[in-house]
């Protein structure tokens, strides 16, 4: 790793003055950081902790009933108390390992937005809110393709507010060296509509599919996404671990299972 | 440089670490504690994994000066008193749940984690949270079932396999 200098605030405001300078970053679990830098992908002269920012942790219901999480809470946190959401609590447990959990956290997971990430999806299904130091963003805003975010230089995530659906389930099909998902999907059924999230499978990352969710506000059954096909395999993703047709399919089965397990 | 003090395995201890010194570096280089060892460059062996406040996680992927203050267990704390090996060790030497031993610290630190939560797991429990150890020679059935007799629960011994 480059060398750079550690600060550690123990307030937003505090935090966010750090990051004013063009060199500081913030600083979350460092599961995903700390690594790139030491393979000298990122550098910066500043890390800005927000691990000390007690304001940013923790699980609480806002009078509306959304489940709001603190932007440095920990995905073990999240899996352990975060019972109001249980597919959530549920896409949180099956992040990395215990270790990556007990550090890796929300606000880090959605700021990163990579590709094949848990988070992004249950935020995307789910219409929740990222709060940063600054505004409030919808979720449909916020994903702006892989590793591409609607935050600007030294906003930082401050919390996200999850409306908690009827019924919803994260079907994640395990990438077994990575720990990541190779394609997973979040399904939430709403009183007003059903949304269908997927990561994993295109190189844009998450993204809506608009026609289960049609096919699923009509009629909540594993047999409506059967019905549907496969998405164009030429937009999904293609490596070693699975072609495009591979990645098609397995987000109609991952869809149909999330839906199976919803039901 | 900034010194950085912790208390590790319940005894107060000072080393100089730069803001990019890892806790595996500070305890290693700092301390010339090398019993936890650093297996890959890129957060996923778990070889490296101690106890922070309690809390397991990758020494790899925590910064020394952030953690500043804590209490902090390594592989060279879960020896007994006088020395002998503790009941999470004696299992794996007892089920031969090492070979060449590079894994081991972070497997005894996970391990250890575990059955805190989880006093008695079961095989498959014992699996599912050493999803972050990689070992490169036993082929893991030998690790769980160490785990699984350090939780006291009854194991086919190693020769009937
Ligand atoms: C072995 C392993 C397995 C993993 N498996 C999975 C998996 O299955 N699914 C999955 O989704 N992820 C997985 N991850 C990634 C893990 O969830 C990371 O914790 C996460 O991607 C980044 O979160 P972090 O808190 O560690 O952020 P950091 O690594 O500290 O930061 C990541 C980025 O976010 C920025 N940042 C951090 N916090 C904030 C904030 N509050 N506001 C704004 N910007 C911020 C940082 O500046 C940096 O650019 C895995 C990681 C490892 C090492
Ligand atoms: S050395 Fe820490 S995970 Fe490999
Ligand atoms: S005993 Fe050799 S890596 Fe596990």
């Amino acid at each position: 790793m480059h060398s750079f200098e550690l600060v550690k605030p123990a307030t937003i405001q505090d935090a966010v003055a750090a990051l004013k300078s063009d060199e500081a970053q913030a600083l979350g679990g460092g599961q995903t950081l700390l690594p790139t830098m030491k393979a000298r992908l990122a550098q910066a002269e500043q890390l800005v902790a927000l691990s000390g920012v007690a304001e940013m942790h923790g699980i609480c219901v806002d009078d509306d009933g959304r489940i709001c999480i603190g932007g440095a809470t920990t995905h073990a946190t999240v899996a352990r108390e975060a019972s109001g959401y249980p597919a959530l609590a549920s896409l949180a447990g099956r992040i990395g390992d215990p270790a990556v959990r007990n550090r890796g956290t929300i606000g880090g997971s959605l700021a990163n937005n990579d590709p094949s990430a848990c988070y992004p999806a249950g935020v995307l299904a789910s219409n929740a809110t990222v709060v940063t130091n600054a505004r409030e963003i919808d979720a449909d805003d916020f994903f702006q393709g892989m590793f591409e975010t609607a935050l600007d230089e030294g906003e930082i995530i401050t919390e996200v507010k999850f409306p908690v659906p009827e019924k919803a389930a994260y079907e994640k099909f395990l990438q077994p060296a990575s720990r990541f998902p190779l394609v997973a999907v979040f399904v939430a059924k709403f009183s007003d509509g059903v949304r269908v999230a997927v990561t994993g499978a295109s190189g844009d990352g998450v993204f809506r599919w608009s026609e289960a969710e049609a096919a699923l506000s009509a009629n909540f059954s594993p047999d409506a996404v059967k019905g549907l096909g496969d998405l164009d395999a030429d937009d999904m993703i293609s490596d070693l671990h699975g072609d495009g047709a591979y990645r098609a399919h397995l987000v109609s089965v991952m869809t149909a299972r999330a839906v199976k397990a919803a039901v | 440089m900034t010194n950085v003090t912790m208390t590790v395995n319940g005894k107060s201890r000072t080393a100089a670490a730069e803001g990019r010194t890892l806790l595996v570096d500070w305890l290693r280089e700092g301390l010339r504690m090398t019993g936890t060892h650093v297996g890959c460059d890129t957060s996923q062996c778990g070889a490296c994994v101690v106890h922070v406040n309690g809390v397991a996680m990758k020494s790899c992927s925590v910064l020394a000066q952030e953690v500043d203050g804590a209490e902090v267990t390594t592989i060279e704390g879960m020896a007994n008193a006088d020395g002998s090996l503790g009941t999470i060790q004696q299992a794996f030497q007892d089920y031969h749940g090492l070979q060449c031993g590079f894994c081991t610290p972070g497997m005894v630190m996970s391990a250890a984690a575990l059955l805190k939560e989880n006093p008695r797991p079961t095989e498959a429990d014992v699996r599912h949270y050493l999803e972050g150890n990689i070992c490169r020679c036993t082929g893991y059935h030998n690790i769980v079932k160490a785990v699984m007799a350090a939780s006291g629960q009854q194991v086919a011994p190693v020769a009937a396999e």
